[in-house]
C-alpha cells in the first residue's frame, strides 16, 4: 500500500491512540492538516499561539497521564513551541512536539521559516527525530510515542520537511521496532529492596518524601501501603502534591521553599529519609549542602542519573515506583514511631502554616480556600507562576489522585491558561480551575479565544494584586522595597472575557468572594473571576534567600494574631 | 575543576548527529572535554568513542550517566581504574634542514616513530603511544621548530578478555538492569 508521509504520521497517531492534538496551521504542514479529515478520529484544537499549544499538550498529558501532541509549523511556529517542551522536559511531562521544516533540498540553505529546531531542542528533549527518509516515518512516530511515555516521560519532537509530508511511497507499519540501547528498569534490585527495607526497619524517626514519580507511575496505593503499613508520616514535593491525600492522617503537607514549617522540619530532624520519585530539586532541598546530612537516605527513581546527582543517598534503587514500592512492601515490616509523629503534630501545632487572618480586604489565602469549600474538593486545579501559585498549592486541600497541575521545574509564567484547556479537554467531566496571576494571565491570554472557540466550560480565578507579585515580594524581603519593573497596569479582565464571548464578575470586597465563585460554578459554561487581592500579601512561610531548610520567614500574621477562617 | 582525567568509552549508535548529542551534553553539564575519538566498533552500526574528561570521581559518574541516558548510547563506561591500554597517534611537522635532519632521525628512533613524508625544509614524524611519550618527542622536538601538529586523542580498551558490552561493574543494579530486556 501507498502512503503520504502526512497519512502516515496521522495514522500513526491513529494507533497510537492519539484523540486530539494542539496547535497551530503554517506552510509546511499544511500537507499534515490537509490530510487530517481522512483521520476523524483526532480532533484538533487551534490554539492561538504554539506556546499554548505546547502548554496545553502538556495540561492534557498531566491530567491524562497520555502522550499530549501540538503540531507547529516550521521557523517561528516550532521556536514559539520551545518554552513548552523546556517546560514538559523539566516536569517528565509526555509530549510528542511534531514541527514541519523546510523541504529537504532546503535545508541548510537559511530558507524561509528555517531553524534547526532539533538543534534548539537538543537538550529539552528526551530524544527527538528529523525525518529525511519517509518510509521511516511509521517506525520514528512508535517510536517517539514510545520514548514519551516510558521510563521517565519526557518530550519527544518529530521534524518533518514538507516535502516529506507530501512524498508518496510504500508504507509498512513495524510490529516491532528496536531500541537497543533504551531499557528503562522497572523492578528494584531485590539486594537492593532488602537493604532499604532493612534501613526503613531500623529508622525511629523515618519521613518519606514523595514526587511526581508517584503520580506518574500511578503508586497511590503502593504509598499508602507503606506509609500506613511502616507508620511514616509523608511529605511531598510541590509536583507530589496529591500522591497522598493531604486529609490523611499520614499526610504531612509539603516540603521546601514555600512548604509547611513542620513538613520543613520534620525533614531536617529525620535520621531516614525515604525518597520516592523526586529529585531533590534545590527548591525542594532549599541550601542543598545543609539539608539533613545525618539521615539515612533511601531514593527510588527510574532515572538513574538523578541518583547522586544533587544529594548523596545511602540506598538507591532505580526502578519503576509502582513496582518498587510493590516489591518493597512485601519485604518492610509493620512498626510505629508514635513519639515522632506527636512531634510533628507539636510542630504543626506550633507552627500553623496555614492560618488566614481576618481582614475586610479580599485575601488570596482566603479566595482559595473558599473554592476549595464550594468546589468541596473536586476540582482539578491548574495554576499559572508565583505567589498565586502558591496559595493554590498551599490553601486549596487536595484529596484526588492528581489534582493540582502546575508548572515546577521551569517555573513557566502563562503556563495557566492552556495547560488548563489541556486538563479540560482531557478530563471533559471535571470541574477546572485555573487559578492564575494577573501577570501570568497576561502572557497567554490569547487563549480565551481557544476556550470560547471549543465550549470549554473552565472557571478562571485571576488573583489580581496589581504585582508581579513573587517578585515583588523579593524586592519587598532582600531588595530594599524597591518595586521597580513589577507594579502591573492590567486591563480590565472582565471586559476583555466579554471581548472573547465568556462571561465573569470582579470580586472587590470578601464579602464578593463567594457568590463570585457560585456564580462561577452556577454557569454551564466558561466563567472568569477578577479577584482584587490585597496587593502587598506576602507567601508564608518562605525560606530565607540561601538558607536551608528550617531558617524560615513565618511572617508576622502567621505568628500573631492568626485567625482560621 | 578539581579531579583527575577521566578516560570514558561508549558505544553509541552510528547515525548522524550522536556526536553532537554527546559533546552537546558535556558542554551543558558544565564539562571541558579534552579529546574525544570516534571510529567504528566491533559491532556494525555501533561507534566507539572515547572521551577524556576532568572532573571527580562523582562529577564523572554523574556525567557517565547522563550520558548513558541518551537515546542513542548503548553503553557508557568510566575505565580510568581499569588496566587499560592507551594510545594516540600524533603528526608532527617539524622544521629541518640538511644540519638538523640526522639529529631529528636519532631521536624519531629513539621513541620508536617514524618519518612518514620528508621535505625540503621539513620532516613528518608519526608517533604512536600514550600521552606522556607524545608529550616527551614533542618537547625534544620542539627546539627544531614544531610547524603543524595533529593529536587523535586518546583511544582506550581495557586489558584482559573482556569487551565494553560483556563487562559490568555497576553495584546499585540500575546500569546493568537499564541494559537488560525488560
Ligand atoms: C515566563 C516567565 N517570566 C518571568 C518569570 C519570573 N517570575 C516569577 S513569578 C513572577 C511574577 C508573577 O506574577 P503574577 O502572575 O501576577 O503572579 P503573582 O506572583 O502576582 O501571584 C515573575 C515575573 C517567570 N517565572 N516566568
Ligand atoms: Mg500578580
Amino acid at each position: 500500500m501507498k502512503m503520504t508521509g502526512a497519512q502516515m504520521m496521522l495514522d500513526g497517531l491513529v494507533k497510537e491512540g492519539v484523540e486530539v492534538t494542539f496547535g497551530i496551521q503554517g506552510g509546511k504542514v499544511i500537507p499534515l492538516f490537509d490530510t487530517m479529515p481522512q483521520f476523524p478520529q483526532i480532533h484538533h484544537v487551534l490554539t492561538r499561539h504554539e506556546q499554548g499549544a505546547a502548554h496545553a499538550a502538556e495540561g492534557y498529558a498531566r491530567a491524562t497521564g497520555k502522550v499530549g501532541v501540538c503540531i507547529a509549523t516550521s521557523g517561528p511556529g516550532a521556536t514559539n513551541l520551545v518554552t513548552g517542551i523546556a517546560d514538559a522536559f523539566l516536569d517528565s511531562v509526555p509530549m510528542v512536539a511534531i514541527t514541519g521544516q523546510v523541504n529537504r533540498p532546503d535545508i541548510g540553505k537559511d530558507a524561509f521559516q528555517e531553524v534547526d529546531i532539533t538543534g534548539i531542542t537538543l537538550p529539552i528533549t528526551k530524544h527527538n527525530y528529523l525525518v529525511l527518509d519517509t518510509p521511516s516515518m511509521p517506525r520514528i512516530v512508535r517510536e517517539a510515542f514510545y520514548l514519551a511515555r516510558t521510563g521517565r516521560p519526557g518530550p519527544v519532537l518529530i521534524d518533518v520537511p514538507g516535502d516529506v509530508f507530501m512524498e508518496e511511497t510504500e508504507f509498512h507499519y513495524p510490529k516491532e521496532f528496536d531500541l537497543p540501547s533504551y531499557k528503562p528498569t522497572l523492578r528494584g534490585h531485590p539486594a537492593q529492596i532488602n537493604k532499604a527495607a532493612k534501613v526503613i526497619n531500623d529508622a525511629r524517626q523515618p519521613v518519606i518524601l514523595a514526587g511526581r514519580g508517584v503520580i506518574v507511575s500511578g503508586a497511590y496505593a503502593e504509598l499508602k501501603e507503606l506509609a500506613e503499613k511502616a507508620q511514616i508520616p509523608v511529605i511531598t514535593t510541590l509536583l507530589g502534591i496529591s500522591a497522598i491525600p493531604e486529609s490523611h492522617v499520614l499526610s504531612y503537607g509539603w516540603l521546601g521553599m514555600h512548604g509547611m514549617v513542620h513538613a520543613n522540619m520534620a525533614t531536617d530532624a529525620a535520621d531516614t529519609i525515604i525518597a520516592i520519585g523526586m529529585r531533590f530539586d534545590d527548591r525542594a532541598t532549599a541550601k542543598v549542602s545543609a539539608f539533613n546530612t545525618r539521615a539515612r537516605i533511601v531514593h527510588i527513581d527510574i532515572d538513574p542519573a538523578e541518583i547522586g546527582k544533587n544529594i548523596k543517598v545511602d540506598v538507591p534503587i532505580v526502578g519503576d515506583v509502582k513496582t518498587v514500592l510493590t516489591q518493597l512492601n512485601k519485604v518492610v515490616e509493620t512498626s510505629q514511631h508514635i513519639d515522632w509523629i506527636s512531634q510533628l503534630d507539636e510542630w504543626r501545632r506550633t507552627h500553623p502554616s496555614l492560618n488566614i487572618r481576618d481582614s475586610e480586604s479580599v485575601l488570596p489565602q482566603y479566595v482559595v480556600r473558599q473554592i476549595y469549600e464550594a468546589t468541596k474538593g473536586e476540582a482539578t486545579i491548574v495554576t499559572g507562576v508565583g505567589q498565586h501559585q502558591m496559595w493554590a498549592a498551599q490553601y486549596y486541600h487536595y484529596d484526588h489522585p492528581n489534582s493540582l497541575i502546575t508548572s515546577g521545574g521551569l517555573g513557566t509564567m502563562g503556563f495557566g491558561l492552556p495547560a488548563a484547556i489541556g486538563a479540560q479537554v482531557g478530563r471533559p467531566e471535571a470541574i477546572v480551575w485555573c487559578l492564575d496571576g494577573d501577570g501570568s494571565f497576561q502572557m497567554t491570554i490569547q487563549e480565551l479565544a481557544t476556550i470560547q472557540q471549543e465550549r470549554l466550560p473552565l472557571k478562571i480565578a485571576i488573583l489580581n494584586n496589581g504585582f508581579l507579585g513573587m517578585v515583588r515580594q523579593w524586592q519587598e524581603l532582600f531588595f530594599g522595597k524597591r518595586y521597580v519593573a513589577t507594579p502591573l497596569s492590567g486591563p480590565d479582565f472582565v471586559k476583555v472575557a466579554e471581548a472573547y464571548g465568556i462571561p465573569g464578575t470582579m470580586a472587590k470586597r470578601r464579602e464578593d468572594v463567594i457568590p463570585a465563585i457560585e456564580q462561577a460554578l452556577s454557569e454551564p459554561g466558561p466563567f472568569l473571576i477578577d479577584f482584587r487581592i490585597e496587593p502587598e500579601e506576602n507567601v508564608y512561610p518562605m525560606v530565607k534567600l540561601g538558607g536551608s531548610l528550617v531558617e524560615l520567614l513565618e511572617g508576622e500574621d502567621v505568628k500573631k494574631g492568626v485567625v482560621k477562617s | 575543576m578539581t579531579g583527575n582525567k577521566h578516560t570514558l568509552v561508549a558505544l553509541v549508535e552510528d547515525r548522524p548527529g550522536v556526536l553532537n548529542r554527546m559533546a552537546s551534553l558535556c558542554r551543558r553539564r558544565g564539562f571541558n572535554i579534552e579529546s574525544i575519538a570516534v571510529g567504528h566498533s566491533e559491532t556494525p552500526r555501533l561507534s566507539r568513542m572515547t572521551i577524556v574528561v576532568d572532573g571527580t570521581n562523582a562529577m564523572i559518574e554523574q556525567l557517565r550517566k547522563q550520558l548513558d541516558k541518551l537515546v542513542v548510547t548503548m553503553k557508557v563506561s568510566d575505565i580510568t581504574s581499569d588496566n587499560i591500554v592507551v594510545r594516540e597517534l600524533a603528526l608532527i611537522k617539524v622544521k629541518a634542514n640538511s644540519e638538523t635532519r640526522s639529529e631529528i632521525i636519532q631521536i624519531v628512533d629513539i621513541f620508536r616513530a617514524d618519518i612518514v613524508d620528508v621535505a625540503e625544509e621539513s620532516v613528518t614524524v608519526e608517533v604512536t603511544g600514550d600521552e606522556d611519550k607524545i608529550d616527551s618527542l614533542l618537547s625534544l622536538l620542539r627546539g627544531f621548530g614544531i610547524k603543524e601538529l595533529s593529536r587523535t586523542g586518546r583511544i582506550a580498551m581495557t586489558r584482559g578478555g573482556t569487551s565494553l558490552l560483556g563487562e559490568d561493574k555497576d553495584k546499585t543494579g540500575g546500569r546493568r538492569q537499564k541494559k537488560a530486556a525488560s
